[in-house]
């Protein structure tokens, strides 16, 4: 196919040229592409942290997540549990197998049958660990990786996100650059999700029903992981 | 697909005496206008960012070739393959190899426009693979062999009663005396139905609605989450997509998507935002194994730096469709190809040429609805307007129109005749009309009248009262 891509481009730079506009360097442009910017960011994200929790929780519940804050870490088996039991589902959970969530005390609560590991299609309910919060819209930033299988966010028909105060960033932008700091510029999981409230659908009629073939359900455990959240 | 879009006429007559789907129609003329504005009112910075979103693309397309070529690298660099397609035949060919090497017998499929538009399905079929829409409207429209008639809402045209006939009918291993009387009931068959699917698919198709160059991601947004599920459980991952889908930085496509959704339906975010970037890592524990991207032109190369250039900022919201009064009316199967509304009526010419298309920049009434509400400010009416010139010009115009314009141009070139004629007609109309104050017939304007009453003329021309008002010294109002 490389005659074909030749073929593109030519087509392309000959139209470019023929419409007689000044065009940047190629310096110019790797300077553009290597050092991005934020444009405009909305002045909802640009608040202080518990202005961030606080639009970050109404957006979610806005968009028919559910969310609960929790004081500890060590809290959120409980919460699950608690969880499964009010929404009457199956006492079952796969876990994102990573220390984080796995090495919570799940012996506490006994009933609940735990897995881990990527998602089988049975599966009723996920715990995943979320990389972010978005509060302009209430959005979970989630990415790939050997502890965090992409199968976890979309095959359970009900999804359990846990979510650190320290993790809720006003806007995309703050979120793209955390990504870069952890993954290094230009680089990237081989996914990254983000997640506004559960699966939905309006293709009959033009009548939203939840559930369409991601999870039903999106829940959120917000918890507290320092002084000031 | 095979067009129809030279027979707009008679596709217009039927549509508007399809009871079934002027019904569906009516769901369209509501819902969609009045979540955008809510969605637009709510965010201050909107309209700004309508600027910046318009700005992004036309620095993008300015070095178009650049930005390729930079995204094309960063796709190899993390193990991915970007395939180069000049035309949808290439592209379908080249998809048919990548299934064919993969062994593939089960292929599923999130919604993609580029797909309809190099009628993938039928060239996959034709191959032997068995291909799954899982898109609930796409996958409604392949159950009746039917085109979308919506960029984003494909099976608008149809009501529930229809589905749950088609449903009936294809799902026959299900219990007869099952409920499907609820949108909910139909939903959820849907999602019994296609879950086996996803784990049974060897390839996975998707679209992308960027793609872009700092880091060689393709992104998808969906509301249903099927997208990803086609994309995270095959083997194979195949994005099919076009050349004017690139930005330069992860910013600019988060820029953009501030608009989009709030643009399409009103919606904050849409509920999935998927970035993909080349195959499953060496530790990963899910994901495709190989990543392909077909890329294609078809015709884009061409639009660009001429008078439609303006055309490819296009991100396929499909606001200009939920505002369009000519779409309210006759709905997408009209307009006899893969895109419809304001937005196909531009585009539609530009990729299948204006002998077949001609008709569609003509089905506007130049209300500009379409380009107050597009995200990506494209002058619409503006390049309908150029192809109703090169129509003109290349004398593909109906015979009709040509004499009725010759007709005009003789009365406007001589002011005084045009001025004594229109004013001899209108006494004349409201002489006759005066006794109902409508007419329901009139010679020639039969287009009009077959479908609501023609209201009498006061008896005087707008330029009569015009040059009135103006010797009375009053301002007109």
């Amino acid at each position: 196919m490389s005659a074909s891509r030749e073929h593109v481009l030519n087509a392309v730079r000959a139209s470019i040229r023929q419409s007689g506009k000044p065009t940047l360097s190629p310096e110019q442009l790797t300077e553009r592409l290597e050092r991005p910017r934020p444009g405009l960011v909305p002045q909802r994200g640009q608040l202080d942290l518990a202005g961030r929790l606080d639009l970050f929780e109404s957006w979610a519940k806005a968009l028919s997540a559910t969310l609960v804050r929790l004081d500890d870490l060590a809290h959120v088996p409980r919460a699950v549990a608690d969880y499964l039991r009010q929404e009457n589902l199956p006492a079952q959970v796969r876990l994102a197998p990573t220390p984080e969530i796995e090495g919570l005390d799940w012996q506490s609560q006994s009933l609940v049958e735990i897995a881990r590991g990527r998602a089988q299609i049975d599966d009723t309910t996920s715990v995943t660990p979320a990389f972010a919060g978005i509060a302009e819209t209430g959005t979970l930033m989630m990415l790939s990786g050997p502890q965090t299988p992409t199968t976890l966010n979309f095959v359970p028909e009900n999804h359990i996100v846990v979510l650190k105060a320290s993790q809720v960033v006003g806007s995309y932008e703050e979120a793209l650059a955390h990504l870069r700091q952890v993954h290094g510029q230009g680089r990237m999981p081989r996914t990254v999700n983000y997640i506004t409230g559960p699966s939905r659908t309006a293709d009959i009629e033009q009548t939203i029903q939840l559930g369409a073939h991601g999870p039903r359900r999106l829940h959120i455990l917000l918890v507290k992981d320092s002084a000031d959240a | 697909m095979e067009s129809t879009a030279h027979a707009f006429k008679d596709n217009v007559t039927t549509a508007l005496h399809d009871a079934n789907l002027q019904q569906a129609l009516g769901k369209v003329r509501q819902g969609f206008i009045v979540k955008r504005r809510e969605a637009a009112d709510r965010l201050p910075e909107f309209e700004a960012l309508r600027d910046q979103a318009r700005d992004i693309k036309n620095h993008t397309l300015a070095h178009l070739d650049f930005y390729l070529e930079a995204y094309e690298k960063k796709v190899t660099e993390q193990g991915g393959q970007v395939h180069w397609a000049a035309t949808a035949e290439e592209a379908r060919d080249k998809i048919v190899d990548i299934c064919r090497a993969a062994d593939a017998k089960v292929v599923t499929k999130g919604k993609s426009m580029i797909a309809e538009e190099i009628a993938l399905n039928a060239h996959l079929e034709e191959a032997g693979l068995d291909v799954v829409e899982t898109d609930l409207g796409e996958y409604i429209i392949q159950l009746r062999h039917e085109p979308p008639s919506h960029i984003i809402a494909p099976a608008v045209h149809v009501t529930k009663k229809q589905v749950e006939a088609d449903f009936r009918q294809y799902h026959a291993d299900l219990p007869p005396e099952r409920h499907l009387d609820e949108p909910w009931e139909l939903v959820n068959e849907a999602r019994q139905v296609l879950r086996q699917r996803y784990f049974q698919a060897d390839v996975g198709i998707t679209g992308a609605n960027f793609l872009v160059a700092e880091t060689g991601s393709s992104i998808i947004v969906t509301n249903e989450g099927n997208g990803d599920l086609t994309q995270i459980l095959p083997k194979v991952h195949i994005v099919i997509t076009s050349i004017e889908k690139v930005v330069p930085n992860l910013d600019d496509a988060m820029a953009i998507l501030r608009v989009l959704a709030r643009s399409a339906t009103g919606q904050e975010f849409s509920t999935y935002t998927t970035l993909s970037t080349g195959p499953k890592r060496a530790e990963d524990l899910d994901g495709p194994e190989a990543y392909h991207v077909i890329l294609l032109d078809n015709g884009r190369s061409g639009m660009l730096g001429g008078d439609f250039a303006d055309m490819l900022r296009c991100i396929r919201c499909g606001a200009c469709i939920n505002h369009c009064p000519v779409y309210h009316a006759v709905g997408g199967h009209a307009y006899g190809w893969v895109y419809p509304g304001p937005m196909g009526s531009v585009l539609t010419p530009n990729l299948i040429g204006v002998e077949e298309a001609g008709h569609l920049p003509n089905a506007s009434t130049f209300c500009g609805r379409c380009e107050s509400v597009c995200p990506m400010r494209i002058p619409l009416p503006k390049m309908m307007r150029h192809w109703r010139e090169r129509e003109f010009e290349r004398h593909l115009s109906p015979k009709a129109v040509r004499w009725g314009l010759s007709l005009w141009a003789f009365f406007a070139r001589r002011p005084r005749l045009y001025g004594w004629a229109t004013g001899m007609a209108m006494s004349l109309m409201a002489a006759v009309g005066r006794k109902n104050g409508f007419f329901e017939r009139l010679p020639l304007a039969g287009g009009w009248t077959d479908h609501r009453a023609f209201p009498t003329p006061q008896g005087r021309t707008f330029r009569a009262q015009w040059a009135a008002r103006q010797r009375q010294g009053e301002e007109p109002s």
